[in-house]
C-alpha cells in the first residue's frame, strides 16, 4: 500500500473461520484507491478473508480495522439467490444504489429483463457491475470472472481499471491473467 | 356486478373493508414469499384466532386478543432470531391447538370461533373499516421504508451486515407489520381467506412479474379482481364469503397456471 494513502481496511494478524480458523494469521491493508487481489490455492481461505471484510465470518485472533463509516458492496461467489424472484436488472442496480448510466453496451439490454431469464454469465456481469457502481468505499468481489466469456472479461478489466478514484477493490480470482491485468498488488494467501 | 347491493349501506362498509384487505394482503404476501416465510400468514392468522377466542372467554376486547397474541409471537420470533418456515409452523400448530381447546371447553366461544374461522365480512362495521384504513397507510409507509432492506438481504445477503446496518430491526418491524395485518384480517374475513389473500396472488405474481414493481401490481390486481367477483357471487347466492373468496383465488391460480403452460411450452 502506498504509505501516503490512508487504509480503508486493515487485517492485523487476523485469523478467521467458521467453527475453527481456516485462514491466517494474515496482515495487510487496502488503501482507499487500491485494487488488491487475494491469490492462493483452492481451500487457502481467500473467500473466507473476503467474507471477513464483509463481517460474515468469525474472527478468532487479531483485528479487522475498518475506517469509520466505511461503505461496502459485496459480490459473492455463489450465484445470485434470485430463483423465482421477479426482479429486473434495473432493480438489481437500484438495490446496491448503483447507477446504470453509461454501462457497457452489451449490458444495457439486460437492465429491463427479468434476472431469472438471463444466462449465468449475463447475471454475473450485472451482479459485478451493480457492486462496482454502488456508492461504496470498498468493493469486495469474489471470482468476478466466473461464467464470463473472454470478451466480457475485457469489460470487467476496463471497469476495474477505471474503478479507482477514492474507491478500493479487494477481490479473489483464480484467473492469473485477470489478476495481473487489474491488480495493483497481490496478496498470497495460505492456509494456517 | 350488482352495484345496487354493494352500494346498499348494509353492505357498503363490508365491501370497502374487504377491498382494502384485498389490496394490502397480497403485497405483504410478496415480501413473505421473498423471505420464504409464506407460512407466516397462516401462522399469525391461527394465533390471532386463538388469542381472540381466549380474550373473548375472559370478556376482554376480541380484536385486542388477536393483535396482542400475533404481535407477541412476532416479537418472540424476532428475539429468537428464528427465520424460515419452521418457527412459523410451530406457532401455527400451537395456535390451532389453543383455539380448538378453547372451543371444546367453553361453549360460549363457539359462535365467535365460527366467525373467525369462516369469516364474518358481512358483519363488519365502521371500526373494522377504520382499522384497515389506518393499517393500509401504516403498511404503505413501512413497506416503502423496509422494501430495499428486505430485497437487499435476500439478493445480497452480506450487504446489511457489511455496512453495520442492523438487520434485526428490519426483521422485527416486518414481523410486527405482518402479525398486525393478519390479526386484523382474521377478525374480518377469517383465517383461511386471510391466508389465501396473502398466498395465492403473490404466487401468481411471482410467475408473471417481469420486475418486482410489476409483480406487486399483478398481485394486488389479481387479488382485488378475485375479491370483487367473490363478493358478488357470495352476496347474490347467499353463500359464506370466506370459502367463495378462496375458491375465486384458486380459480385465478388455475387460470394462471394454464395460461403459463400454454404460452411457455
Amino acid at each position: 500500500m502506498n504509505s501516503a494513502t490512508p487504509a480503508c481496511i486493515t487485517f492485523d494478524a487476523l485469523s478467521a473461520g467458521y467453527e475453527r480458523p481456516v485462514v491466517g494469521p494474515v496482515s495487510f491493508a487496502v488503501g482507499a484507491d487500491e485494487v488488491v487481489a487475494l491469490w492462493g490455492e483452492n481451500g487457502s481461505g481467500k473467500t473466507t478473508l473476503l467474507n471477513t471484510a464483509a463481517g460474515a465470518v468469525r474472527i478468532f485472533g487479531g483485528r479487522l480495522v475498518k475506517r469509520p463509516g466505511l461503505r461496502v458492496s459485496h459480490q459473492q461467489q455463489q450465484a445470485l439467490p434470485i430463483a423465482g424472484i421477479p426482479l429486473s436488472g434495473r432493480e438489481l442496480f437500484g438495490l446496491t444504489g448503483a447507477t446504470p448510466d453509461h454501462l457497457p453496451a452489451p449490458l444495457v439490454p439486460l437492465l429491463d429483463r427479468r434476472l431469472s431469464e438471463l444466462s449465468g454469465g449475463q447475471l454475473q456481469l450485472l451482479q459485478v457491475f451493480a457492486c462496482l457502481r454502488a456508492p461504496a468505499d470498498l468493493v469486495l468481489l469474489d471470482e468476478p470472472t466466473n461464467n464470463v466469456d473472454p470478451g466480457s472479461v475485457t469489460l470487467l478489466v476496463d471497469a476495474l481499471r477505471n474503478a479507482r478514484g477514492g474507491r478500493a477493490v479487494l477481490f479473489v480470482s483464480h484467473d492469473r491473467r485477470f489478476v495481473d491485468a487489474v491488480a495493483d498488488r497481490v496478496i498470497e494467501v495460505g492456509a494456517p | 356486478m350488482n352495484w345496487d347491493a354493494v352500494l346498499d349501506p348494509l353492505f357498503f362498509t363490508p365491501f370497502v373493508t374487504g377491498l382494502l384487505f384485498a389490496a394490502v394482503l397480497p403485497v405483504l404476501g410478496m415480501y413473505l414469499r421473498l423471505r420464504e416465510e409464506w407460512l407466516a400468514a397462516l401462522s399469525f392468522a391461527q394465533l390471532a384466532a386463538a388469542g381472540s377466542l381466549v380474550f373473548a372467554v375472559l370478556d376482554w376486547p376480541v380484536l385486542a386478543g388477536g393483535l396482542v397474541t400475533a404481535g407477541t409471537a412476532a416479537a418472540f420470533k424476532s428475539w429468537l432470531a428464528a427465520s424460515g418456515n419452521n418457527g412459523y409452523a410451530l406457532l401455527m400448530v400451537a395456535g390451532w391447538a389453543v383455539a380448538l381447546l378453547t372451543l371444546a371447553n367453553v361453549p360460549a366461544a363457539d359462535h365467535l370461533g365460527h366467525a373467525l374461522f369462516d369469516g364474518q365480512l358481512y358483519f363488519t362495521g365502521a371500526g373494522h373499516l377504520w382499522s384497515i384504513g389506518v393499517y393500509a397507510i401504516v403498511a404503505a409507509v413501512a413497506l416503502r421504508a423496509l422494501s430495499r432492506s428486505l430485497l437487499l438481504e435476500r439478493v445480497f445477503p452480506n450487504t446489511l451486515r457489511a455496512n453495520d446496518r442492523p438487520a434485526a430491526r428490519v426483521h422485527l418491524a416486518f414481523d410486527v407489520l405482518i402479525a398486525t395485518g393478519l390479526a386484523l384480517a382474521t377478525a374480518t374475513i377469517g383465517v383461511m381467506a386471510a391466508f389465501a389473500l396473502v398466498f395465492v396472488p403473490s404466487m401468481i405474481a411471482y410467475r408473471w412479474g417481469r420486475s418486482w414493481k410489476r409483480a406487486l401490481v399483478i398481485a394486488s390486481v389479481t387479488s382485488v379482481a378475485s375479491y370483487v367477483a367473490a363478493f358478488e357471487v357470495a352476496l347474490v347466492n347467499d353463500q359464506p364469503f370466506g370459502p367463495v373468496l378462496v375458491l375465486a383465488l384458486v380459480a385465478a391460480a388455475t387460470v394462471s397456471w394454464a395460461g403459463w403452460r400454454l404460452t411457455h411450452r
